[in-house]
């Protein structure tokens, strides 16, 4: 019997067209917009401006707090201007637009493919590094990483998780990268392991993607103390609370974190970062992105470069479907939908999926029926049609009683709805809306 | 017969006990009220709209006689002559308040705007907000959903469906402000009801730069700063590319609007123009 989580979730088609396709670069854009907030936080401050030539791997922008990132230039060139661009939150914001010319790299990035193992290094240090490299959470929340590793006093990691469920459909970037680049995740747990003192590091994988977790296991007898553990396929289990959950039968407590219950989590794609980051000096200035869809002629994974602009990676996975309907930036369960097919690559942009007319738009609403099925799947155990009714005539102080920020925004009620009701809509406003008013009782 | 005396006895026996008991726990339990509270809320239009700050208005009338006095309490619903009232029943006097209307500051209707993309998500103008910057390419204007129209419980807002806009009823409107509130974009502000309901504004609340502006919407303010200039009593301010007439200085001269290269300062209830009369004519014949 695999291991899961046991309360809800659902088995959504995995349609993963561009599995074991390798990763490809494409050339570089003329010009590249980067976004100075790619990560949850306060946006980082620009510290170049107009003319400025910069280098690959340069700081262009600063962080401004402790929950900020730092921004370094992916290409080298000369920037043009600071300026809103359009990008995948559907809003304009202000981005550092540089033209490229050649690839110039700071000299001490070590750019060399050799695998660097050596672990001897103070847990200071690993910090210092992933700080001054601006790596963030790549699974799509793109939480500052070094927050995330900082453990609180009085508190101690027993459990090192890394996500590598990847339980979207559609997305295989982080499967790629398993494959390609196992040692270096696994020198990555490591280091990681060093850094929060972790006593065993568990590497958590679903079960579809057997040649990753063979490869993995093989790989990492090398090393003490990390376990690769297959997981039953089973949507959303590369949501945090789920996946410790599955690995440890631990439960994180409604309002709390990982930490709380001695679990630390990262993604697979960020433990890579981390290792270029100590190991290689290398800032995150690229990461792979998938391009796929049904009608995509040659869906790809594509190793790119921060702030590329999203239609060059369409282009290079043979051009715009002519049947296309939505471009979602990440998966189709919690990924967003883009206002443009030019938006910037940014550092959470786990995938570009391209969806069909017929399964673009929404099925028509009927009423709810009380089937119950978004409560049967929910993973975090809520009522989702409840949450949802309270939502729309703003009953806040009952929607909080009913645990609505424990939502973790999976999207499984609203896939279940046999009456497609809008429910995740809903619980999004009233949960954007209580947390508001909580800010507002605060202050 | 002795069972019938016996029963009637026994109960009015009861009856009288009981009662002596009632009316001493009810002087015991009284709860004194001041009646003003009542009549107050008499006076009062009973809607519960939460515009004078106080939740309902039996909350605004008990804060009324708790403090004794009007000041800074206004109930936007009852209007001038309401207050009026209300002071009368409390033996005070009131400050009468200029009459204010909610003004939607937003004139990209379907023509004047063009849709570059689809939103197909529920009806609520929030959620659109939460999720993008609309369905046009101004990230400002109106989405037209509706949430101003289910805030009100007045019934006056509605989406005009010809020009996907919220239209306000001049008789119906109070200024309560839950349409303010309820506008994720900001755009419905509440201004001076003005002499004979007239009133100039400018419809449009787009900070981009003008030529940016100007490509999504045919009556964007574009922030030339030509009103500015024009206005001999500064009421007109720019800011972020963007002009604001302040109400409370402006005279109503509507040389500001004759000036306006794209048409976004609004006059509304004013006769027509001598010239625009004889325009229309001329197009007429």
């Amino acid at each position: 019997m695999l291991k899961t989580f046991p309360l809800g979730g659902i088995h959504p088609k995995e349609n993963k067209f561009s599995a074991g396709k390798k990763i490809e670069t494409i050339d570089l854009p003329k010009i590249v917009s980067i976004p100075i907030s790619q990560h949850i936080g306060s946006p980082a401050e620009p510290i170049v401006a107009k003319d400025d030539t910069v280098k690959v791997g340069q700081l262009i922008a600063k962080s401004s707090g402790f929950v900020s990132a730092n921004i370094h230039s992916s290409v080298s060139g000369k920037v043009l201007k600071i300026d809103k661009v359009l990008d995948s939150s559907g809003y304009k914001q202000n981005c550092i637009i540089i033209e490229v010319e050649n690839d110039e790299w700071l000299e001490d990035i070590d750019r060399s493919k050799d695998l660097v193992d050596n672990l001897d290094i103070s847990a200071e240090e690993i910090k210092n590094r992933i700080i001054k490299n601006g790596i963030v959470g790549m699974g799509g929340a793109t939480f500052p990483t070094h927050v995330k590793l900082s453990i609180p006093p009085g508190k101690t990691c027993k459990h090192l998780i890394i996500n590598a469920v990847e339980c979207e459909p559609y997305l295989t970037a982080d499967h790629q990268l398993m494959l390609e680049k196992a040692d270096e995740i696994l020198v990555g747990c490591k280091l990681i392991q060093k850094l929060v003192d972790a006593e065993k590091v568990i590497i958590g994988i679903e079960n579809n993607k057997k040649d990753a977790i063979q490869l993995l296991t093989e790989k990492a007898k090398k090393y003490s103390n990390i376990e690769v553990q297959p997981l039953k396929v089973k949507y959303p289990q590369g949501g945090e609370k789920q996946l410790i959950k599955a690995l440890t039968k631990r439960e994180v407590p409604s309002g709390g974190l990982p930490i709380d219950v001695g679990c630390v989590v990262q993604n697979v794609g960020s433990v890579f970062a981390i290792y270029e980051a100590v190991q290689k000096n290398k800032p995150l200035i690229e990461r792979v992105v998938t391009v796929t869809g049904k009608s995509v002629s040659n869906p790809k994974n594509i190793l790119t470069r921060i702030g590329t602009p999203s239609d060059m990676l369409i282009a290079a996975a043979g051009g715009l479907p002519e049947d296309s309907g939505k471009i979602v930036s990440g998966g189709p369960m919690m990924g967003k939908a883009l206002a443009s097919n030019n938006v910037p690559i940014a550092k959470g942009t786990s995938g570009i999926l391209i969806l069909p007319q017929e399964k673009a738009s929404r099925p028509e609403c009927f009423n709810c029926i009380r089937c119950g099925r978004c409560v049967s799947v929910c993973p975090m155990g809520l009522e989702p049609y409840l949450l949802k009714n309270m939502a729309e005539v703003s009953m806040f102080e009952e929607l909080q009683k009913e645990r609505v920020l424990d939502c973790i925004e999976c999207g499984s009620c609203s896939f279940t709805c046999p009456a497609s009701q809008p429910l995740l809509d809903y619980i999004r406003l009233g949960k954007a809306n209580l947390n508001k008013i909580l800010r507002a009782k605060k202050s | 017969m002795e069972i019938i005396i016996n029963t009637l006895i026994t109960l009015s026996l009861l009856g009288a006990i009981l009662a002596v008991i009632l009316y001493f726990v009810a002087q015991k339990f009284k709860v004194v009220e001041d009646p003003r509270i009542d009549t107050i809320q008499e006076l009062l239009p009973g809607a519960n709209c939460g515009g004078c700050g106080y939740p309902g208005c039996r909350g605004f009338a008990e804060t009324v006689v708790k403090n004794g006095s009007l000041d800074n309490m206004n109930c936007p619903a009852a209007g001038s002559e309401g207050m009026k009232k209300i002071a009368e029943a409390m033996g005070l006097s009131v400050e009468e308040k200029e009459p204010q209307i909610a003004v939607v500051r937003c004139n990209g209707s379907f023509e004047n705007r063009k849709k570059t993309r689809i939103f197909d998500g529920p009806s609520s103008c929030a959620i659109e907000h939460s999720l993008f910057s609309g369905d046009t390419d101004c990230a400002y204007g109106c989405l037209g959903l509706g949430d101003c129209v289910t805030a009100c419980p007045f019934d006056a807002i509605h989406i005009d469906e010809k020009r996907g806009l919220p239209v306000v009823d001049e008789e119906k409107c109070v200024a309560c402000g839950l349409c303010v509130k309820a506008c994720p974009k900001n755009i419905i502000e509440l201004r001076n009801k003005g002499k004979n309901n007239r009133r100039i504004y400018v419809s449009c609340i787009n900070k981009d730069k003008g030529a940016d502006a100007k490509r999504a919407c045919d009556v964007a303010c574009i922030g030339c700063g030509k009103c500015a200039k024009e206005c001999k009593f500064e009421a007109i301010s720019i800011e972020n590319s963007l002009a604001y007439i302040d109400f409370s200085k402006c005279k109503l001269c509507r040389k500001c609007a004759s000036v306006c290269p794209t048409g976004a300062i609004l006059e509304i209830n004013f006769p027509q123009k001598k010239e625009k009369l004889e325009e229309n004519e001329t197009l007429v014949n």
